[in-house]
C-alpha cells in the first residue's frame, strides 16, 4: 500500500495541478487568469515528462567518473524545448489580451460577450 | 548501503513536500481575486517546480524553469497588468456545477490511468530501457560533450531546436503584429482629438 502511494504520488499531485490549472481555464472568466490557469496546466505536464525520466538513486545525466546511474536525458531535452514554446505562446495569448482590452475596454469574458451581444 | 537509503529518504520527503507546495499555491490561485497576487504565486509556482527539477535530477531543466518560467513568464504576466490596468477579478464567480463535472471526470480517468504506470523511480520501467542506454553510453565518444542533455539538443535532435527557434520567431512576429503599433496608434487618436 505505501509503495503504491509513493510510487504514484508524484502523478497524482501532477493530475492534481492539471486538473487546477484546466478549472482556471474553463471556469473563470477574467483572460489573465486563464492564462495563469493554462500556464499551471503546461508546468504540470513538464513535471510528469521529468517524473518519468527519473530514477531513484541515480543523478543529473552528465557523465563522471564514480557515476553510472543517470537519470533519462530525453525527457529533459523534451521539456526544456516546451519551456521555451510554453513563454512563447503565453506571450502570444498575453499579446492578445492587451490587444482585446484596447478594443473593449475590459479583460472579463461575460463583459466581452455583452459587448458583442453574442451572448 | 545504508547511507544510499537515507539519501533516497531524504529525496522523496522533499518531493513529497514540495509537491504539497505546488498544490496549494495551485488552490490559492484558484481562490485568488487579485490579479497581481495571482501573477505572484504564479512565479512561486515556478519556482517550487525548478526546486523539484533539482530533486528530480534534471539541472538543466530546472535552470530554464528558474529563468524563464518564474522570470520572464511573470515579467510578461506583470506587463500585461500595466497596460491592461484592471488589477482585480471583477465578476464573483458564479457557481457552474458543468466546469467542475467535467474536472472531476476528466481527473478520475486520468488517476485510474495512473494504476498501470510503473512506479516512481522505478529503474526497469520502459522509459528507462529505450534510446537512454545508448546515448548515456555512446554520446561522449560521439559528441565530445559530458553533458547528455546537451548533447541530445544540440546533435542527435539538433532539428527540434531549430522548430523551437521558428515557434519563436513566429510568436515574436505575432506579439509585433498585435501590440506592434500601439504608440503610433496612439499618437493618430491623440492627434484627431
Amino acid at each position: 500500500m505505501i509503495d503504491i502511494i509513493v510510487g504514484h504520488y508524484n502523478y497524482w499531485v501532477v493530475i492534481f495541478l492539471m486538473m487546477a490549472g484546466f478549472y482556471t481555464v474553463i471556469d473563470r472568466g477574467n483572460l489573465i487568469k486563464k492564462i495563469a490557469g493554462l500556464s499551471i496546466f503546461q508546468t504540470s505536464v513538464f513535471l510528469l515528462y521529468i517524473s518519468i525520466g527519473y530514477v531513484s538513486d541515480g543523478t543529473t545525466p552528465i557523465i563522471a567518473e564514480g557515476f553510472t546511474r543517470y537519470s533519462n536525458p530525453l525527457p529533459h531535452v523534451l521539456i526544456l524545448t516546451a519551456i521555451v514554446v510554453g513563454v512563447s505562446t503565453t506571450a502570444l495569448g498575453l499579446a492578445l489580451i492587451v490587444r482585446i482590452n484596447e478594443a473593449y475596454g475590459t479583460i472579463e469574458e461575460d463583459e466581452i460577450h455583452e459587448q458583442d451581444k453574442s451572448l | 548501503m545504508k547511507n544510499i537509503t537515507v539519501t533516497v529518504l531524504i529525496d522523496t520527503l522533499i518531493d513529497i513536500t514540495l509537491l504539497a507546495f505546488l498544490a496549494i499555491t495551485a488552490i490559492a490561485i484558484i481562490y485568488m481575486r487579485n490579479l497581481f497576487v495571482i501573477i505572484m504565486l504564479f512565479g512561486i509556482f515556478s519556482l517550487h517546480t525548478a526546486g523539484l527539477f533539482v530533486v528530480m535530477d534534471a539541472a538543466d531543466v530546472a535552470f530554464t524553469e528558474a529563468a524563464i518560467g518564474a522570470g520572464i513568464s511573470t515579467v510578461l504576466m506583470l506587463g500585461t497588468l500595466a497596460l491592461t490596468k484592471n488589477h482585480e477579478e471583477k465578476n464573483p464567480p458564479h457557481r457552474a456545477r458543468l466546469p467542475l463535472l467535467v474536472v472531476l471526470i476528466t481527473g478520475g480517468a486520468l488517476i485510474y490511468g495512473t494504476y498501470d504506470i510503473p512506479s516512481f523511480g522505478d529503474p526497469q520501467s520502459p522509459s528507462q530501457q529505450h534510446v537512454k542506454p545508448r546515448y548515456i553510453e555512446r554520446s561522449v565518444e560521439e559528441t565530445g560533450v559530458a553533458n547528455t542533455v546537451t548533447a541530445v539538443l544540440a546533435s542527435y535532435r539538433g532539428y527540434d531546436t531549430l522548430g523551437e527557434l521558428t515557434v519563436i520567431f513566429t510568436a515574436g512576429i505575432g506579439v509585433m503584429l498585435l501590440i506592434g503599433g500601439r504608440l503610433t496608434r496612439r499618437k493618430k487618436q491623440a492627434d484627431e482629438q
